[in-house]
């Protein structure tokens, strides 16, 4: 068979298999398995997104968390309700303009990703200018003071009461369906000249501007793009939980989808999508080891926080002998799964060296 | 003349790298820098190429002051740079070098003509077409270096030594390249190390030494000069 024509019949397939899952998972899952892969299609969003900059671009951007806040707050404050805001706002009166806006959740999401991407001009035009370490620093930085900054505008977010009752409008289609449209621009803009002028920057920033690349406006684009999904990421992330506070975003936050990243392959977004939904899961599956245990004649009793020695664990592992990750940088390819699983002869000659 | 370099001072910090330099380049010619390192060959290079700000003085090309214009827009204007220690994107495959190469050209079946005669220059880049550059020789390294070089389809090519890490006899071959180059057309400007073998291939030469030129000459008068051979070629 023709390979082309062999990939669109797959790739269409697919499509319509995923789209059976999401359809018919409400009626063999329970809401807390309905709600990790919620969650696992958000912090799908946010690792691709982070990895637009740390992995394609090269630059070590650690404020991600920052972004996601702004997204995530906007979101909440444009969507709830008059009704609810006043409910929130007991301490310290709301801003009066706030109050009486209440919009949809396309809006607000685009709303969010969009302060956060004004935000990330205001922070990047000063930073990109610094490589390696003293941007990883840099954006550290300001993703705190963001967070900070959060914590002590009482009348916009309420301090750090947070915000509660925030509508829970989205379902499994909305999460999934953001998260494919998200992994198909990034994907897009990869495979234009942006993406390569990104690429190129990543591997050799001198070569990169002898060839006449500006690798100041691309770096900022790539900051700009990544900060714009972490804040439609966040939004998504607020509606789920329909509680946020500025806690939740410190720059721990930032490592968990660095994690996933690294783990999945700086540079792969097959390996962030991948790795991004197994670490969901996984966060979850290992709630247990939290939990005060029996071993015989040994009573472990219950520790708090036991999940995060094994993610240390699991880094470490990946570290040591996965320096690249599960995907390395490559990509997934309907090629190496039909090789894979021995069928490669069907494929014709030409097509399978390409 | 192409390109007219008067008083070129460069500082970094505060050290002077470059200390009022004069140079000429003649159109479809091959001139070199030689001297010593730290002598600011590359300086001048970086400095012509817009990679670091000139702190006096002013650069010409074709008649017109290029001296604070920026990178991306001298690579418009036909000025290109092979940086040392050739500098390929190695997680990229050799193909999407040469492509990046061409970055600023929107000439598509002209791109892919150019690609068809970067590897009639270098057939073993057309055996590598989709192999990381990053797995490349260091040979084919400074190969694919140049061949990208070309796909910007510069007037002025300037390489910062191309022969840098090389075993002599790739060494040969590169040389051998630039000459071919330099038959169709190409002025180039050249940083060599290896000063006898620049010298040789050269029209014009000039020598730096911490920051000045202190010698100046056709290339194979320098190569004779009693006070470059005692310097450079150590004879």
């Amino acid at each position: 068979m023709e390979y082309s024509k062999l990939k669109k019949i797959l790739t269409i397939s697919s499509f319509f298999l995923l789209i059976a899952l999401i359809y018919f998972a409400p009626n063999f899952l329970n809401d807390y398995a309905i709600r990790i892969l919620n969650l696992s299609a958000i912090y799908v969003i946010l690792a691709v997104s982070l990895n637009l900059t740390n992995g394609f671009t090269g630059l070590f951007s650690l404020g991600h968390a920052g972004f996601m806040s702004i997204g995530a707050y906007t979101t909440a404050l444009l969507l709830m309700t008059e009704k609810t805001k006043i409910m929130n706002f007991y301490m310290y009166d709301i801003w009066p303009p706030l109050q009486g806006i209440t919009l949809h959740l396309i809006p607000s999401l685009l709303m969010g990703g969009t302060l956060a991407a004004i935000f990330a001009v205001v922070i990047g035009a000063p930073t990109l200018k610094l490589r390696g370490d003293y941007l990883a620093i840099a954006t550290l930085g300001f993703g705190e003071i963001i967070r900070v900054i959060f914590t002590n505008s009482h009348s916009i977010t309420n301090g750090a009461l947070g915000l509660k009752g925030i509508p829970g409008v989205t379902n499994l289609w909305w999460n999934w369906g953001i998260a494919a449209l998200v992994i198909l621009i990034v994907k897009n803009i990869l495979d234009s000249s942006y993406g390569f002028a990104f690429k190129a920057i990543r591997d050799d920033e001198i070569a990169a501007e002898s060839m006449g690349i500006n690798i100041f406006k691309y770096k900022l684009m790539s900051f700009v793009i990544s900060a714009f999904f972490a804040g439609i990421g966040g939004g998504l992330l607020a509606v789920l939980l329909s509680t946020i506070d500025p806690i939740m975003f410190r720059f721990v936050f930032t490592y968990q989808f660095l994690m996933i990243v690294v783990i999945g392959g700086l540079g792969s977004l097959t390996g962030s999508v991948i790795s991004g939904i197994f670490i969901t899961i996984m966060m979850e599956v290992l709630r247990f080891v939290e939990q005060p245990m029996n071993l015989g004649p040994i009573a472990i009793p219950g520790i708090p926080g036991m999940r995060m020695v094994i993610y240390s664990l699991i880094l470490l592992f990946v570290i040591l002998f996965y320096q690249k990750g599960i995907m390395g940088t490559n990509e997934f390819s309907w090629k190496w799964i039909i090789k894979k699983i021995g069928l490669g002869k069907f494929i014709k000659k030409e097509a399978a060296e390409q | 003349m192409l390109l007219k370099i008067e008083n070129l001072n460069v500082h970094y910090g505060g050290i002077h790298a470059l200390k009022g330099i004069n140079l000429n380049v003649e159109k479809n010619k091959i001139i070199t820098l030689i001297g010593a390192n730290g002598a600011g060959k590359s300086s001048t290079l970086r400095a012509i190429s817009g990679l670091v700000k000139s702190s006096g003085g002013s650069i010409i090309y074709k008649g017109e002051d290029i001296t604070t214009v920026k990178t991306t827009e001298k690579v418009k204007k036909g000025i290109t740079l092979v940086p040392e220690g050739r500098r390929v994107f190695a997680n990229l495959t050799v193909y999407e070098n040469l492509l990046l190469g061409a970055y600023l050209r929107n000439d598509k079946k002209e791109i892919e003509s150019d690609i068809e005669y970067v590897y009639s220059l270098f057939p073993r880049l057309k055996e590598r077409v989709w192999q990381h550059a990053g797995t490349l020789s260091g040979g084919e390294q400074q190969m694919l270096a140049i061949g990208r070089a070309l796909m910007a389809r510069p007037e002025l090519i300037m390489m910062d030594e191309p022969s840098l890490g090389l075993a002599p006899l790739v060494v040969k071959d590169v040389f051998n390249i630039i000459q071919e180059i330099h038959k169709q057309g190409m002025t180039i400007l050249l940083i060599e190390q290896n000063a006898n073998a620049a010298l040789n291939i050269a029209d014009y030469g000039y020598v730096l030494e911490t920051g000045k030129i202190v010698l100046e000459g056709p290339g194979k008068e320098l190569a004779e000069n009693e006070e470059v051979k005692k310097a450079y070629l150590g004879s």
